[in-house]
Formats: structure tokens, sequence, C-alpha cells
């Protein structure tokens, strides 16, 4: 079989050379704690500082507001915490309904504890309705918490417009950033209004275990993870410095080709639209092509179902994933392509192809010649989708609802 | 998910895909917004064999393995046969299906069965009233098919259920619906099991007296038992009662009380229900006599 074709990036990356290169040494020969005074720790120490740099500004924050923990998840959960502990009187909780379950299941829960929990729509499109939220923020919100850009649309929310309306009502505003680094630019001065800001190494091409939690300054914190003393005593335990310093490396490479890395990533991703689209009838494009990740296509098939061509596609060579749960066993459909009102034909057979700065022209042409066979074949054998042919033209609501309404 | 590698075989190498011309008749189950669709082509000649099996599915790899799978199954089969086989019989030719894919052999025999019912021109069992009511909306599944995956797969958990027929794998808003009906099973296999338990009582008794059959003794014993669980509990209902006399050989004397005494039907019950019972359940020779009241017979002729 030839190489894999890799294009399930949102999942998770490939580790980046540069990072490979970097942690090699913190394997074998430099041993040592950071936190303990002999030299061989001060080296280490001096390793994990100068990831924090590069970390800071890939982020465009200062070194002091970084927090290195374990990843996204715990990033998250320690934001939430210490945000409704900073406002402890007020009772709601603004979330989206298309949120990733490292931010509902940490929310939805405290309902019980006497929260309300609000989650705000999105449109066809997957985008956020501002007017709901502008509705629904006010003095009783503790706190909004959201996605910056979805991991399976990759549909990129208007983080500045939210967070002045968080700011308006003095709420808390923890943004969830995993699928961003390498993907859009982060500049944390510009963006005054988030408080805590959430990254992952292995979204971006570093180990996985390891992430970064942005506290702005003057914000509150308390520990989650209480122990000793390290990270300045914001987040106990020994530092992953094999991690951290593979994330740091890789947030040099993308502090130094972000935007050649964004521009070839969009020319590739838009290629593969426009082969798919091109090729094969009855494709839905998911999500808002105007605000969208660079490296991210949803695509719903109509007529065939994703987990069929998913595993056509692995035997093929091609990893990719699902809009959907179904590969982990679950019926359950996408909850983000459910919130969107994506119809079931199309939500049935979406899929999620996802690119990094390692993606080639010529993988993606493959991925285009072996999904075009895989939809044709499946369509072939599908009961479905001779007949009546769906509007083509992506996210056009009108036809596809007057279609829709005659299936 | 992990499949087996006839499954892969079967979804990536489909044997028989595709329409199929003169297909005599034409078996369909599922739907585009469920996620899962089969149709089924049969070719059957005079002597209701089946010659020629084409499929086209939509749906998981599970669904279309399946499709491939069955076709290959019933080829040259009498319909009669092909009716008979189970999702079991299928997923055991795949080697085994996952347990949250089990809905993929459970429509394919339904759409073989739709195809048979087409050709003997029967109504399929969910085309009567109740049982084609829609208990899950998101996936379209009607009480019959649910109540025939629990019956079938002695299922007993809304998480089972699921696997079977998809029912309740979206929303969870029929979850209350799949639970009374798996609450209705458990009732009627409790039933069952106590049916059961009083035959086997009476096998007992008759074994342990192998030269002539239980005792009076033990019979009456197991007739009052009879009458206790199964008979009084109905008639208490409408508030009537029925008191044990006596019992001589295969002749049982009983007297009806409370509402029964007035009632125009105690007739029927004594012949439809009462008898009916004993005799099913502990000999087939009883007969019932009612002595109530007024001390005139009312003899209950044997059925049929």
């Amino acid at each position: 079989m030839a190489d894999l074709l890799y294009f399930d990036n949102n999942a998770t990356t490939k580790l980046a050379p540069e990072a490979r290169a970097a942690l090699e040494p913190f394997l074998g020969e430099l041993v040592g704690n950071p936190s303990s005074a002999h030299n061989a720790g001060g080296r280490i120490l001096h390793a994990v500082e100068k990831a924090r740099e590069q970390v800071a500004l890939m982020l465009g924050c200062e070194t002091g507001e970084i927090i290195f923990n374990s990843g996204g998840t715990e990033g998250l959960n320690t934001a939430i915490e210490n945000a409704l502990d900073a406002l402890p009187t007020r009772k709601q909780i603004i979330i989206s309904k298309v949120e990733h379950s490292a931010v509902s299941n940490v929310v939805r829960p405290l309902a019980r504890k006497g929260y309300r929990i609000t989650e705000i729509n999105v449109d066809r499109f997957g985008r956020l309705d501002l007017a709901q939220l502008n509705h629904e923020v006010g003095h009783e919100t503790a706190l909004i918490a959201t996605l910056w850009a979805n991991n399976e649309t990759g549909v990129v929310a208007p983080v500045a417009e939210i967070g002045d309306m968080a700011k308006r009502a003095g709420a808390m505003f923890v943004v969830d950033a995993v699928q961003c680094p390498g993907k859009l630019k982060l500049d944390m001065k510009a963006q005054a209004a988030i408080d805590y800001l959430a990254v992952s190494g292995h979204k971006f091409h570093a180990l996985p275990g390891c992430g970064a939690l942005f506290v702005r300054k003057g914000t509150p914190y308390r520990p989650l993870i209480r122990g000793g003393n390290q990270e300045r005593g914001r987040r106990a335990g020994t530092e992953n410095v094999p991690g951290i310093v593979s994330m740091g490396a890789a947030a040099r490479c993308i502090n130094e080709h972000l935007d050649a890395d964004i521009k070839r990533q969009t020319e590739l991703r838009d290629m593969l639209q426009s082969g798919l689209l091109a090729k094969l009838d009855n494709v839905i494009v998911n999500g808002d092509e105007q605000s969208r990740l660079c490296n991210t296509l949803n695509v719903g098939f109509e007529f065939v179902e994703a987990e069929a061509v998913l595993l056509m596609l692995d035997a093929a060579g091609v990893a990719a994933s699902s809009g959907s749960a179904c590969e982990s066993g679950s019926l359950e459909t996408s909850h983000v392509l459910r919130a969107m009102g994506v119809p079931f034909t199309a939500i049935h057979g979406s899929v999620r192809f996802s690119l990094s700065r390692y993606t080639t022209a010529a993988e993606v042409g493959a991925l285009v010649d072996s999904t075009v066979k895989i939809v044709r074949r499946l369509r072939e054998i599908s009961p479905f989708g001779r007949e009546k042919p769906a509007p083509k033209k992506p996210g056009d609501l009108e036809a596809h609802k007057a279609y829709f309404a005659t299936t | 998910m992990q499949y087996s590698e006839k499954i892969s075989d079967h979804f990536l190498h489909p044997r028989n895909a595709g329409e199929l011309e003169d297909a005599t008749v034409i078996g369909e189950a599922g739907s585009l917004a469920t996620g899962d669709a089969f149709r089924l082509y049969l070719r059957i000649n005079s002597q209701d064999v089946i010659e020629e099996a084409r499929f086209q599915a939509f749906g998981s790899p599970t669904a279309i393995a399946t499709s491939s799978a069955l076709t290959e199954m019933i080829k040259g089969k009498h319909v009669d046969e092909a009716v008979r086989l189970s999702t079991r019989d299928i997923a055991a030719y795949l080697d085994g299906v996952p347990q949250e894919r089990m809905h993929a052999p459970v429509m394919g025999m339904e759409a073989l069965e739709d195809a048979y019912a087409k050709y003997r021109r029967l109504e399929t069992l969910d085309e009567d009233g109740q049982s084609a009511r829609i208990v899950c909306r998101c996936f379209n599944v009607s009480h019959g098919r649910i109540e025939r995956a629990i019956r079938d797969h002695h299922l007993s958990t809304i998480a089972e259920v699921t696997h079977h027929t998809k029912a309740g794998g979206d929303c969870n808003s029929c979850h209350a619906d799949i639970e009374n009906l798996l609450a209705r099973a458990r009732a009627e296999r409790a039933r069952a099991a106590e049916e059961e338990r009083i035959r086997t009582a009476r096998d007992n008794a008759r074994k342990a007296q192998p030269a002539g059959g239980i005792s009076d003794l033990q019979r009456a014993a197991l007739i009052q038992e009879v009458l206790d669980r199964e008979v009084r509990p109905g008639l208490a209902m409408d508030g009537g009662d029925m008191e044990l006399v006596s019992v001589e050989g295969a002749t049982v004397r009983v007297k009806l009380g409370g509402h029964c005494v007035s009632c125009s039907s105690s007739t029927a019950t004594m012949r439809y229900f009462v008898e009916d019972k004993l005799r099913e359940l502990v000999d087939p020779a009883i007969e019932v006599i009612d002595i109530t009241e007024h001390g005139q017979e009312l003899h209950a002729p044997p059925m049929r």
C-alpha cells in the first residue's frame, strides 16, 4: 500500500520534524527536574522557558500569561471553574449549541448546581446567532464560553464581537482555540476581551499530552490541579518537559511560517473542494465558506453513508473522519450538523477532511480521485439518488428547502 | 468500529449488487432519512424457488455487507425456507455483527419479509393499526418492529433495543415508550415463566406417581393453585370470585361468587377460560362443573 494519505488533522497531527529534533535530547541525555537546584535542572528550566516564549509569541501574549498543562480539556475545565469562581453571584452560563464536549460536558451538569445554561443557536451555515446572544447576555451572565473555530466544520466564530458583549455585561469570556494554532492568527493583545484561552499541543504538530492555557494578566486564578509550586503555583505536577519542548518548537514553526501556511492550506483545501464539487453531483458543503479555517472541509455526500465512505477510504489508504460520531459506535448524528439544520440525507453522508501544513497537492489530487470513485461506487449500489438531482449550489438554502420538502 | 473479515469482504466486494430487471418481486425496508435502506430484488420461479437475488443498499458498511450476504444466503432457496432465516443466521454467516449494528440484519430480514409478503400477497406485520405506530421518529421505527426485536432477541435494555432497531439512538425522546414495551415484554416473560413453572410442577407430580398419574390430593392442590394464580385475579377485577368445591378424578366442581353469580357471561367464563386453563396446565381431561347457588348444575360442554 502507498503511504497513508492523512486528512484527519483536526483530530490530531503528526509531530513536526523540528519538534522531534528539539525534544530528542530530553528523552535521553538531558535529565533533571526543572524545579531542582542543580545545573541539570537549570538547563531544563531554561528549555521550558524558551518554549514558553514561543508559545506566548504564537498567542500574542506575555510569557507570564501562559500556563503549561496537559492539553485543551484541562485548560477548558480550569478556565470554566475559574471564571465561575470569579463571579460567584452570577448564575447564567452561555455556550453555543456546537461546542466541543470539553466545554458542553463541563457546563451542562452545572445546571444541577443552580446555574442557568443558555445554548445559543447557529444558522444553516454554522454561524452563531449574535442577536440571540445579545438578547440573552446580561448582568446575570457569569461566563460566555465558545469555540473560536469549530472542530467539525471549521467555522470561525466572531470572537471580537462576542467578547464585546461579554465585557459590556461584565461577564468572563472563555475561548476554546484548540483548532486554531497554525490555521489562524491568534493575538491576545488585539483580542482584549478574552480572559482565558486554551490550546493543545497535538493539534499543532507537538506531542499529545501537553497544552497551554492563556490567562490574562489580572484575571482571578486558582489552580485546578493542586500540589507543588510548578508553573509559579498555578498548575502543580512535574512539567511534561518533552511535551513542552515539542510545543515550543512547533509554535516556533507557526510563528515563522503562519502566513505562508495559511495561504498554502487554503489553496489546497479549495482545490479539494472544487475537485469534489466538479466531479460529483449532490455534494453539500457544510459550514460558512466566508469564515472557515483554512484547512477544513466538511462535505455531505447525499445518498451515501459516511461510515461506508470512510471505511472504503481507509481500505484505499486514506484517513478522514465523519462529521458524526457514528464511527465510535453511537448512532447519534453530529450535534453540530444537527444544530445547523443540515438535512438528514447530508448528515448521514457527511465527511470531514482536514489538512495540515504537510499536505501536498499530489495528496489532495489522490484524495479527490479516491473519494470520487468511492462515492460513485456507493451511489451505484444505493437505492436512492438517481431520479432527482438535488440543488448543486452549496449553501443554497431556499433550493434545499424546496428539494427536501418534496423528498 | 472493528468488523469481521467477512463483513469487510462483503462490504468492499459486495455480491449481487444492483437492480434486477426481471424481478418477480421487490422488498424494501428503511429510508433515506433514517440512514439505512435496503431494496431486495428477487426472481422467483413457478416452484417458488428464488432463482436470482440482487440488492441495492444505502447505509453503513454493515448494512451493505448484510445485503450482500443475504442475497447469497437465499439464492436457490424455496421462498418459505428463505423467509424462515433469522437475523442470527445472517450475523453468523458474517462471523458476527457488532451489537451496535444489529439493526442492519434486522432491516435485511424486513426487506426479505416485505418481498415475501408481496409475493404471497400478504400484509406485513407492520401494516395493522397498533403495530404500525411510529415510536422512534428519528429513525422511523414502528411499535411492531420494536416488539418483534424484543421478543426475538430477548432484549431487556433500551441500549439493546437501540442496537437492534436504532430506535432511541438519537434524540432519546422515545425512551419512555421503549421502556413501556420492555416492561410489557418482561411481564409477558414472567407470565410465561410462571406457567412453565406450574407445568413443570404438574409434570414432576406425574413423574412422582408413575403408576396411576397424580393423586386426587395433588391434583386438587394444583387446581387450587391454578385458580388462585390464573383465574381469581381476573374475576376479581370484575368484582367476581370462584371457589373450588371438590375434585373427583377429572371432574372439578366450583362455585362462583360475587358478581359472577348474576353475570350472564359466567357460562362463557367456564367454557373459555377456567376449563381451558385447567386443561392446559393440569390435565386435558378436566371438566368443570359450576354448582353455584340454586343447585342447578351448569355443565360446561367440552370445547370444539
